[in-house]
């Protein structure tokens, strides 16, 4: 065991790690850890842009922007969170922009921005279709610049805590196998989203979660994790994105009659409606026969837009249509599927991420998140596109000045348990000893494909009891595991298990707060309970595990500017 | 249709020195190359070791060699290679660690030196810098760049001269040389016309070859060589 002292550690360099991590580093000694290199965390694969009211191609206000952000939440976005995010967003986005983030350019030299779905304003700041790329890219560049000091392919397997207080984490450095423990003062989940525990997803293969059920099983609850986004429009099979800003450019969605059909659900929006919406029309679409050959895909069509500007502003979807369906885009329409894609849910933290425990928001000292793995709450039911990018950087700013004030006022570190790296080293040997006849692989696949069919664009209370007891099993199997890798040096093995240990933790939680959930709410949409109910659920599910399963409790929406209406396009 | 994957396997804890193992794939229209590892470590061998996470040709991390030209693992279709056997190996020469996977942090290293920030002197003021469309055009190519190591691990005078900078690093330098906000031109334009600067390029175009993004960094280290040519360093 190496033992490492630092003021504060970051796990995850993607937008919100990264960030965190420039603020921090200039007054406290910081480590970063991430599981890839830096410039392979996923925030590289958003693609359409980061949200601003700039105004540089229309009028806009950030109250324009909050209105729009708490709607499409369907209202359970926390409205002083949701207040923050749009004011600050103008300032984030320059001081991204003199960083060096190249940003694509009007005419007149200012950030080109385009419409994107549930916006009411032109608002997207992009840069072709490689803005999540360009900014991860810059943010990096950042770091290296500040000196950041990075632990690359480091795995984060657990959560040191000594009487309610944060003090550090466990992590196994994957290339040596050995296991590192890090004292700080402060720790800062940014580990991304969950899309892994779904067939269909546009998430990576790293995106399993991990900093949710980390925290989960030290008795910290994690919240509104029954929200799911699944974006629509994914390569068909493949799962992979096709931005929504191929729609904001102008693409349409089309049925196997070449029908527009997004006039029967949205009317005014169109293909621009919200994501939530869009997927679930396209779903019925394909229920209800009309999708392409009758099979389970729609087409997006590009052609009229001309291949000059496809080209030119969505270059990386021409090159990802043509090298994984064989689709050249300005030719021909590309097939595509919804797409697990984003989980609005996550680890609950107030306004300067710092991760609260029930539903009075008390703070755990020592410990943050930002990023798509928080819940703060900015994106409540269903998140509009772009706003994620934003909330990444702005969160993980915020966390990262929070982190920088504790540590400075804070001299001593909290000391350490006993035997603080004793979950860590047990849950590894307990892998690595166990002979059990069960694969990683089909067990991962079986929740992959059952949490697709019964947890995902359209619920009911069968589907999903249903598959809490298929979760269950595969959880009891998942403890007569068999790896073959026994060895030390990157054993991406046994990485595989311990992921998938976190896969089957957290999608029990997702399935039973969707379980528990009777209403349909942005991306929660339940064919027995059709209809939004604010008397009984306007409010946020927060989750704490029991060895019988998650117990759940609830905690107000902050509603300030915006009463619930009800939400139409 | 059943395609034999020959993939290099080398654990220096267990192993003398490299050795080939040979694996059978039944392949279906549509499967990559990393689909391919995948079933392969899924179903077959567990102990097979690779880099992988976006499988969408963005992060760069399964950069490898397929058919002795370097490749993403994630974007290259098995069908297309149009061979019975695929042979996979490591990124050539760079040190492995094990198996498909090599030590990326000289690479990164060396990314370090050629100062990969924007530099700037001049206040920012409160809003944007302006760049007209024109000027952001000639980043299009160097910011698509996924530093996944492809162009470098194929570059010869790499191969000879270690302390080389490389394609992609070269690249990066390109990408700030000529974005107009930066200010840092000849800082950078010195640190590159070192000895194991750009100088060592000589235009073999391999790196064309590999870039999996089809990017060109062969034609930015001339760009930047007649730059330095024609600025009074």
């Amino acid at each position: 065991m190496i033992h490492h002292q630092h003021d504060i550690v970051i796990i995850g360099a993607g937008l919100a790690g990264l960030r965190a991590a420039l603020e921090t580093s200039r007054v406290a000694d910081t480590a970063l850890l991430t599981k890839v290199y830096p410039s392979r965390s996923h925030s590289g694969g958003a693609q359409g842009g980061i949200a601003a009211s700039l105004a540089n191609e229309s009028d806009d206000n950030w109250e324009l922007h909050m209105f729009d952000t708490v709607k499409g939440s369907d209202y359970l976005g926390d409205q002083d969170a949701i207040e923050i995010l749009v004011k600050e967003a103008p300032a984030t986005v320059i001081e991204l922009e003199h960083m060096g983030v190249p940003f694509s350019r009007n005419a007149n030299g200012t950030i080109a921005q385009r419409r994107f779905g549930g916006h009411s304003r032109p608002r997207a700041c992009y840069a072709s279709d490689y803005t999540g790329h360009v900014i991860l890219h810059t943010l990096y560049e950042q770091g290296v610049k500040q000196g950041v000091e990075v632990y690359s392919e480091f795995y984060v397997v657990s959560l040191i805590m000594n009487k309610g207080n944060c003090c550090g984490v466990v992590a196994l450095d994957i290339l040596s196998g050995e296991l590192h423990l890090f004292h700080s003062k402060a720790v800062m989940f940014a580990t991304g989203g969950y899309g892994r525990a779904y067939k269909i997803t546009s998430n990576a293969h790293a995106n399993t979660g991990d900093g949710l059920s980390i925290v989960y099983r030290v008795d910290i609850p994690i919240e509104d994790m029954e929200f799911v986004q699944f974006h629509p429009t994914g390569l068909y099979k493949h799962g992979i994105l096709v931005t929504e800003g191929a729609r904001g450019e102008g693409g349409y969605l089309l049925n196997k009659d070449g029908e527009r059909f997004m006039k029967n659900y949205a009317p005014e929006k169109m293909e621009l409606a919200p994501r939530d919406l869009t997927s679930r029309a396209m779903q019925t679409e394909m229920n209800e026969g009309r999708g392409i050959e009758g099979k389970d895909y729609i087409h997006i069509d590009l052609r009229h837009l001309g291949a000059a500007k496809i080209l030119e502003r969505l270059p990386q979807i021409h090159e990802l249509a043509l090298n994984f369906v064989g689709v050249d885009c300005t030719k021909e329409p590309i097939p595509i599927q919804p797409t697990a894609h984003y989980s609005m849910g996550g680890i609950p933290t107030d306004n300067h991420g710092q991760v609260v425990i029930d539903k009075d928001n008390t703070p755990v000292k020592g410990l943050y998140a930002a990023g798509e793995c928080a819940c703060v709450s900015v994106h409540g039911g269903n998140r509009l596109g772009t706003n994620s990018l934003l909330e990444a950087t702005l969160f993980g700013q915020r966390a990262g000045e929070a982190m920088a004030e504790l540590v400075q006022r804070e001299k001593e570190f909290t000391p350490l348990p006993e035997n603080p790296a004793q979950p860590a080293e047990k849950e590894i040997a307990t892998i690595l000893e166990n002979e059990g006849k069960e694969s990683v692989a089909q067990i991962r696949e079986e929740l992959q494909v059952s949490m697709t069919d019964n947890c995902g664009i359209f619920r009911d209370e069968k589907k999903l009891k249903k598959e809490l007891e298929i979760v269950k099993s595969l959880q009891e199997r998942y403890k007569h595991i068999h790896i073959d890798d026994k060895g030390m040096r990157c054993n991406t093995d046994l990485m595989e298990a311990l992921e998938l240990g976190h896969l089957l933790d957290f999608a029990e939680v997702i399935v039973a707060g969707a379980l528990n959930r009777t209403e349909s709410r942005g991306s929660h949409y339940r064919i027995d309970y059709p209809k939004r109910d604010d008397e009984n659920w306007l409010k946020h599910t927060l989750a704490y595990r029991t060895d019988k399963g998650p117990r759940f409790d609830y905690k107000k929406v902050v509603i300030t500017r915006y009463q619930p209406t009800e939400r139409k396009y | 249709m059943e395609i034999t994957f020959k993939i290099l396997r080398f654990d220096p804890d267990k192993n003398k020195k490299p050795y080939y193992r040979k694996y059978t794939v039944k392949v279906e229209p549509g499967m990559t190359v990393l689909d391919g590892l995948n079933e392969i470590k899924w179903r077959q061998d567990g102990t097979l070791a690779y880099r992988r996470s976006c499988r969408s040709a963005i992060c760069g991390s399964c950069a490898m060699t397929i058919n002795g030209v370097n490749r993403l693992a994630c974007n290259s279709q098995i069908l297309a290679l149009k061979r019975k056997t695929v042979v996979v190996e490591p990124l050539r020469r760079f040190p492995i660690i094990k198996d498909l996977i090599v030590d990326m942090d000289p690479f990164f290293e060396k990314m370090s030196i050629i100062k990969p920030y924007l530099i700037t002197h001049s206040p920012a003021g409160l809003r944007e810098r302006l760049q007209s469309p024109e000027e952001r055009k000639l980043l299009d190519e160097p910011v698509t760049c996924i530093l996944c190591g492809a162009c470098t691990s194929s570059c010869p005078s790499y191969w000879y001269n270690k302390n080389y900078l490389g394609p992609a690093s070269l690249f990066k330098a390109y990408r700030f040389v000529f974005d107009s906000r930066d200010e840092g031109t000849e800082e950078r334009l010195r640190i590159i016309s070192d000895r194991d600067g750009l100088w060592r390029c000589h235009s073999i175009f391999n790196c064309v070859e590999a870039c999996p993004k089809s990017l060109n960094p062969t034609y930015a280290i001339a760009e930047l060589k007649k730059k330095i040519v024609t600025t009074k360093l």
